[in-house]
């Protein structure tokens, strides 16, 4: 399999360093405190998020801080051969180092005792989902007015047929050399998830989270644009 | 956003107040269902899929379909196996984990809804070998996705079911099923369709909305097919029903029930169907 | 503004509710509309759960019964009790249940929020006191300004047309009571507010959007409560 040809054009006609298509809905839930619908390539991810509210059971509870509990969940029908509904062992890793990634941005100092629910459903799975949830759940995050440092955003680089790529597909995911997710914090510039697989030189790594970090500032702007667009008609108070 | 999981009870002696001046909370009639919205085929990775909205109530059913060994009591029949979750991101009470009973009550009764009513023609699902043996058969997979949740799962989650199964594909390409060039339509028969009416106070309310639902009474939910025959029924809350009552609950399941086959029909013809806003 | 969002870098303002500073940068920590007063900036949310203060009127729903106190939801985060000496009756020990159940509906105030955020709730003030009849809403807590209006404005505006009892708790709860088709004028009404807090012209839409529900401006027959404006 030719996953990118000598012209550097990718199998679904890409460039090495172009993303698939991102769209972000703002507020698609109705009882959800915030929420956000995401398609990315082939993926379909909806986020909800609930709270701060008191942290059940008690002895989860932190006296100084509230806790961020993340959700990552696929959808049984989600993937070529049905997976099994409930979590593996997989979706409980992705949850783990989303939830650290949300943690690091929230502002739980102002919610002791509390917990932050942030659920993501991956309603169709085609590579890259945990950045496709990650991404999803920010906006959703923001959108429940959760006070947080700065929005996070995440997108993948990886090597497949010798190259280094922006955004893995489906192909590229199964067959190409390496994986390396990352999300980042805007305000800061800093990393808040990176997971990386596979085989790369130094000089290929540093591209390729060249690639990556250039990968989520893209996204960022379509985060900000989707919160604008839902808050698009409160034009500053009004005669308030 | 309002997510009063703790209703008050002035808001329960409000709605029966209201129905006795001949009123409802969101201003509907009494066998008024909110708007509907039927979207059928979005998820390709799904053999069939179907979302719906009643109200902001919200929905995702998917089928895979996937060939299996056949259970020995019925060596050539295909199999069902329908879940339904009561996801986290649908309400603030709802949370991961095993199924509470009304989870479990609400994707049995799902299940029946396609199992016994026929909908599926389970023994024309035997996968036929080189030899023309049926050694493997299709086994058809129903996830049931809670997305929103405002009122009237059960009829949110058959319809989406009903949407999903009618829309379905046997995947004989992808599983080189022998002698079949393409992917075929389950086989299908004409489904009943569920609606659902609660009692609260003294009256009867179609399509309960969410603060109708946390308040009532008693729930029977009906499935009439197109025959007007009655073809499935649950009853669910502490309160009970007159003999009259449950008749007239019949009659509204016939007259709402064949609005919605109609709006069924359209959507797997079309892809979308909406009813008028 | 959007949490991250750079709101100042010119060392001149506070940074106030809704932003955290790091040196002399001052960012947005939530979304929502940037705000300057007396010196310190501020985001005003547009969204988000209820954040209690002392001294806010809200409307609690009782959920469970204890000897000596009741457990309320204030729709925030944390369950806030109250005790039974913090009401306007004299509670002998185990007959609390005599005066609230669970499921009533009470007008109170937050009397604390300690630094570990636990509330608790009182009834011994005048005007706070179980609810009875009428309609309990909820909106979302971040448009709650605009239901009351500058200086209750917006609520003096709906009950002049409707005639309706309103008391507009700080946690979004909001309690309408009168004439049952004037009820429902009212709470259509605060829907309407609801959909377009931030739109600007909303008093203009409401007034005309009372018109067609209510009718004329009535002569008022329910009493002002203190409580109402806040």
């Amino acid at each position: 399999m030719e996953l990118i040809n000598k012209k550097g054009v990718r199998m679904d006609g890409r460039k090495p360093d172009q993303m698939r298509d991102v769209r972000i809905e703002a507020g698609v839930l109705h009882r959800a405190d915030g929420s956000a619908y995401l398609e990315w390539g082939g993926n379909k991810v909806l986020a909800a998020v609930y709270g701060p509210r008191e942290a059940i059971p008690r002895h989860s509870q932190d006296a100084t801080k509230a806790v961020v509990k993340c959700r990552y969940n696929m959808a049984a029908f989600s993937v070529d051969d049905r997976k099994r509904p409930g979590p593996d062992r997989r979706s409980q890793e992705i949850s783990k180092v989303i939830s650290e990634a949300f943690e690091n941005v929230i502002l739980t100092e102002e919610f002791p005792r509390a917990q932050i629910d942030v659920n993501i459903e991956i309603l169709e799975a085609e590579a890259g989902t945990r950045c496709a949830g990650l991404t999803a759940a920010a906006v959703a995050l923001a959108d429940a007015g959760i006070p947080m440092t700065g929005l996070i955003s995440a997108c993948a680089a990886g090597k497949a047929g010798g190259h280094v790529i922006l955004d893995l597909g489906k192909a590229e995911d199964n067959y190409g050399e390496a994986d390396l997710p990352v999300a980042i914090n805007h305000q800061t510039g800093e990393v808040v998830l990176l997971q990386m697989d596979g085989d790369l030189s130094q000089k290929e790594f540093d591209q390729a989270l060249e690639y990556a970090i250039r990968g989520c500032k893209e996204v960022h702007e379509l985060q900000k644009a989707a919160l604008m667009k839902r808050y698009a008609s409160h034009n500053g108070g009004g005669e308030a | 956003m309002g997510q009063h999981v703790v209703l008050s009870q002035i808001t329960k002696d409000y709605i029966v107040t209201l129905a006795d001046s001949g009123k409802r909370l969101d201003g509907r009639p009494f066998d008024a269902y909110r708007n509907i919205r039927i979207k059928v085929g979005h998820i390709q990775k799904a053999e069939g899929s179907a979302e719906v909205w009643l109200g902001n109530t919200r929905v995702l059913a998917g089928v895979k379909v996937q060939p299996g060994t056949p259970y020995p009591d019925q060596p050539t029949s295909g199999t069902l196996s329908t879940a339904a979750e009561m996801n986290p991101l649908a309400a603030p009470d709802y949370e991961a984990g095993p199924p509470r009973p009304e989870g479990i009550e609400l994707a049995r009764v799902v299940d029946r809804g396609v199992r016994e009513s026929g909908v599926i023609k389970f023994d024309q699902l035997g996968i036929k070998d080189a030899e023309g043996k049926i050694s493997k058969v299709w086994m058809v997979f129903l996830d049931l996705h809670i997305l929103d949740y405002d009122g009237n799962l059960f009829d949110a989650c058959s319809l989406a079911a009903l949407g999903a199964v009618l829309s379905a594909k046997l995947p004989n390409t992808r599983y080189k099923i022998e002698g079949k060039t393409e992917d075929e339509p389950l086989p299908l028969s004409e489904p009943p369709i569920s609606t659902t009416t609660v009692k609260i106070g003294k009256s009867l309310f179609s399509d309960p909305s969410l603060d109708e639902d946390l308040c009532l009474d008693a729930r029977l939910t009906v499935a009439c097919d197109q025959e007007g025959n009655i073809r499935a029924m649950q009853k669910g809350g502490y309160g009970s029903l007159s003999v009259d009552e449950v008749k007239s609950i019949i009659n509204l399941s016939r007259t709402n029930g064949a609005r919605i086959r109609q709006l069924l029909k359209q959507a797997v013809a079309s892809g979308e169907a909406r009813t008028q806003e | 503004m959007i949490p991250g969002d750079k709101i100042d870098d010119s060392g001149r303002y506070k940074a106030g509710p809704g932003t955290y500073f790091i040196g002399r940068d001052i960012f947005a920590s939530r979304l929502g509309l940037l705000a300057e007063r007396n010196g310190t900036l501020g985001v005003i949310p547009l969204s988000g759960v209820y954040n209690p203060r002392p001294g806010d009127l809200v409307i609690g729903i009782v959920t469970e019964v204890g000897p000596s106190n009741w457990m309320t939801d204030i729709n925030a985060p944390y369950p806030a009790p109250m005790h039974s000496s913090e009401t306007p009756w004299k509670i002998e020990f185990g007959e609390t249940a005599e005066y609230l159940r669970p499921k009533d509906a009470i007008l109170c105030k937050i009397l604390f929020v300690d630094e570990n955020k636990k509330v608790q709730v009182t009834m011994k003030e005048p005007n706070l006191r179980k609810l009875q009849g009428g309609q309990v809403i909820e909106i979302s807590p971040a448009k709650v300004a605009r239901v009351i209006g500058k200086n209750g404005s917006m609520s003096a505006l709906i009950k002049k047309y409707t005639d309706c009892w309103m008391f507009v708790g700080q946690n979004g709860r909001i309690w309408v009571n009168g004439d049952l088709p004037m009820i429902q004028a009212t709470i259509d009404t605060i829907r309407l507010i609801e959909a377009e807090a931030h739109k600007s012209g909303l008093t203009e839409r409401v007034e005309a959007f009372l018109k067609e529900r209510a009718g004329a401006p009535k002569v008022p027959t329910t009493p002002r409560m203190e409580a109402e404006v806040q």
